[in-house]
């Protein structure tokens, strides 16, 4: 299950991280301020929706990925490795969705 | 040319004198018989159908019989070791108890449906299933994919390349009654989803399978097997 987990959120992560790329670039094309993207971003549902998305896609495959570097590099195992995950995953949608909320809300 | 040995006693070097098609288990025969009776290496039928003289040659693990030391030489040195990811026994000799128990925990065993009273299983060997497991049953077991593979080296309850083909093989093969049972030895943390496609397996064996094809048709057999619900 973690497997299909981590191919089906890294096939979301592979368009998001397009988007995500081709947008900034053509966004700061001939410069931007901070107040500038905040006037854009602020109030836009669907941007909102689609970084929350990304953030979930992250949470989700990034902790899979780690988890498997503990067993390889670490020897990590049992329910204190799934804990640490299990914090580690929370973290990153917290912070990730926060930002998000922060730009789009 | 120079020789470095790596025995279980540390490194040890020989002078051993060149052959004209002088295979690297001639080199190995030449210094246990001529130079140092004690060196302990292993070996069979000398013409890469068995696979028991496998070892690591300038690090890189192959069959000693099927190497010429023309195409591995290097300044006219040349070091030969046991093979990496096994107990060595002494010097050149591994233990390949956990590479074939391995085998059992993948589910290695064909177990059929059919009693002497049936008739013959036909299998076109055109059909899809058939030409998958041709394309993977001549593993001989000689463990120089399990040498060569990282995740081995990284996780030791890992199976093992060589492992994962037989279960793949047997996977496909239309008489074998045990799918589901097999499916489940193989999913996990010990089974088919560790394996990183490194390939290392497939660019070293010395039978020129592909066991990372067959490890990718695993995971691609459990993830259907999960979204059906069967697993």
């Amino acid at each position: 299950m973690l497997w299909i987990a981590q191919r089906a959120t890294a096939a979301v992560l592979a368009i998001c991280v397009a988007v995500h790329l081709a947008t900034i670039i053509y966004a700061v094309q001939g410069g931007l301020s901070a107040a500038e993207i905040l006037s854009r971003t602020r109030g836009s549902g669907g941007w909102l929706a689609f970084y929350l998305a990304f953030v979930a896609a992250v949470s989700v495959h990034a902790p899979i990925g780690l988890r498997a570097i503990f067993i390889e590099w670490l020897g990590w195992r049992g329910r204190s490795r799934d804990l640490a995950l299990l914090a580690f995953s929370l973290i990153i949608f917290w912070m990730g969705a926060r930002a998000a909320l922060g730009v789009f809300a | 040319m120079r020789v470095l040995v790596q025995r279980t006693s540390g490194f040890q070097e020989f002078e051993v004198p060149r052959e004209p098609s002088q295979t690297v288990l001639d080199v190995v025969t030449y210094i246990q018989r001529r130079l140092d009776p004690t060196l302990a290496y292993r070996y069979a039928c000398r013409v890469g159908m068995c696979g028991s003289c496998a070892m690591t040659v300038n690090g890189v693990p192959r069959w000693t019989c099927r190497t010429h030391v023309d195409r591995v030489l290097k300044d006219d040195a040349l070091s030969v070791g046991p093979l990496k990811n096994l107990p060595v026994i002494r010097d050149l000799v591994t233990d390949m108890r956990d590479f074939f128990d391995k085998w059992a925990r993948a589910g290695g065993q064909f177990k059929g449906g059919r009693t002497k009273q049936d008739d013959f299983a036909k299998v076109s060997p055109q059909s899809e299933e058939r030409t998958l497991v041709d394309a993977g049953i001549e593993c001989i077991g000689c463990g120089v994919c399990y040498a060569a593979c990282d995740v081995v080296a990284w996780n030791p309850d890992y199976l093992g390349p060589a492992a994962l083909n037989r279960a793949w093989t047997l996977t496909k093969d239309v008489r074998d009654k045990a799918k589901m049972e097999r499916l489940r030895a193989v999913a996990g943390d010990a089974g088919c989803h560790s394996c990183h496609t490194h390939m290392s397996c497939t660019e070293r064996c010395p039978k020129q399978l592909s066991p990372t094809a067959g490890i990718a048709g695993l995971k691609r057999e459990v993830t259907k097997a999960v979204l059906r619900g069967e697993l």
